[in-house]
């Protein structure tokens, strides 16, 4: 049985479900017969391991239930994906690395094995990047999966919020020797695009990055950073923000301050959660699936 | 932001607050430049501009003139398309003529640590 006869058949509720991604797109170049099928990953963002605050008093806690959860679901992803804020912040190099191995010693606990991470700005943007390096790896780099092509890209290392002209070179180099149908996807923790530029929403030089990506009819973008579920197009090219693990923030732009959501003690995790991406690379589309910290 | 995306959305807050033109919008080095207008100095440590509230007159050609203190903050006007890195000992002047009242956003966006969300102000534009 594959994943989306699965979900039909098992009819799971709780969870919006959303399409994205557009028809017409197929993977010329795989030959096992895994290839092209059917699969789907999980996403989770944004847990700020090492917060402490009213805004989730039970910070301390809440990774772990979420690593539960997702142990829990009836068919395992393919793989999972951290799309950054791994840590909360802090100006001492020192407890950086000690949240860093506290967060991986945690997420060891998953049952399945295929992880990828990468950084937000509160885990890499005051050193840009070094400690997340030691502990996790490349802060930007690539990985094929049933032939759809992911990108990791690092909106973070620099302070600035900027990707870098490096790294666009690098980006540009390696979507050269893919088709321009070939399904590709991002995974980023700022937005690619000017989501709410007076909250910080943004990536400064993501207008490049999406030059680069729009003659490739096939792209979508997962990422983190703004606390909540969000689906925006740039032209053909889909975002998808995700959820968060430590305090839901306001509507992008709906009031001066971009202040946390308070914690409601009556229902705890609320605005919580992470997702799983069920994804056709036949068509390039890619169905989400919205999941609470604890399973109802 | 591209140049061309740039140039449109100077023309499209043309309309709301004309400056001195892109070119000179900013000029870093000593204050002791020509400067028309009222200058406001600010202060930008972690994690708070000093004052975070400028409350200018609809018109008014007025310069901030933004001093960094502790950290190489960023200063972000996004419906002026304006910012600017500050570099810490160096003044950065920046020269604007609001031409409609209103309240407007400005943040620090050079990531500076625990409380950088919290590092903002507005600009008031009074008639």
């Amino acid at each position: 049985m594959d994943r989306r006869n699965f979900l039909n058949l098992a009819a799971v509720g709780g969870g919006a479900v959303f399409v994205a991604g557009l028809p017409g797109c197929a993977n010329m170049g795989a030959t096992d017969k895994t290839a092209n099928s059917s699969f789907y990953f999980v996403q989770l963002s944004d847990i700020h391991w090492g917060y402490k605050g009213p805004d989730n008093p039970d910070a301390a806690v809440t990774l772990g239930k979420a690593v539960a959860t997702v142990n829990a679901l009836d068919v395992q992803p393919d793989f999972i994906v951290f799309t950054g804020d791994l840590t909360h912040t802090t100006d001492d190099a020192v407890e950086r690395r000690r949240r860093m191995i506290e967060f991986k010693h945690i997420v060891a606990d998953l049952r399945v094995k295929d992880v990828h991470f990468m950084p937000g700005e509160h885990d890499a943007s005051l050193d840009r990047g070094a400690a997340f390096i030691e502990h996790f790896g490349a802060t930007h780099y690539t990985f094929d999966h049933r032939g759809v092509h992911f990108v990791v890209l690092d909106n973070v290392s620099d302070p600035g919020a900027k990707v870098g002209d490096e790294q666009l070179v690098w980006l540009e180099a390696d979507l050269a020797k893919l088709d321009k149908v070939a399904p590709i996807v991002i995974l980023t923790h700022r937005p690619l695009f000017d989501l709410a530029p007076k909250w910080d929403w943004a990536t400064r030089d993501g207008a490049k990055v999406l030059q680069i990506l729009m003659p490739f009819r096939n792209v979508t973008v997962f990422y983190g950073h703004i606390h909540q579920e969000h689906h925006h197009m740039t032209g053909h090219i889909a975002h998808h923000s995700s959820k968060s693990l430590i305090f839901p923030l306001p509507a992008p732009g709906s009031q001066e301050k971009r202040t946390p959501l308070p914690w409601d003690p009556a229902m705890p995790y609320r605005g919580l959660g992470f997702r799983e991406v069920d994804a056709n690379p036949q068509s390039a589309s890619y169905e989400i699936k919205e999941f609470t910290v604890v399973r109802a | 932001m591209s140049i061309p995306s740039r140039r449109l959305a100077l023309q499209r807050f043309g309309a709301m607050i004309v400056a001195a033109g892109a070119a000179g919008l900013m000029t870093k080095g000593p204050r002791a430049e020509a400067q028309t207008g009222r200058v406001i100095e600010i202060e930008a440590r972690r994690f708070r501009y000093t004052p975070n509230e400028i409350v200018v007159k609809r018109g008014e050609v007025v310069t901030l003139a933004l001093r960094a203190l502790d950290f190489a903050h960023g200063f972000n006007l996004p419906d002026l398309n304006l910012r600017a890195d500050l570099i810490p000992g160096q003044v950065v002047s920046v020269r604007i003529q609001p031409m409609q009242s209103g309240r407007f956003a400005f943040l620090c966006d050079n990531f500076c640590g625990e409380h950088h969300e919290e590092m903002s102000g507005t600009l008031i534009v009074e008639t």
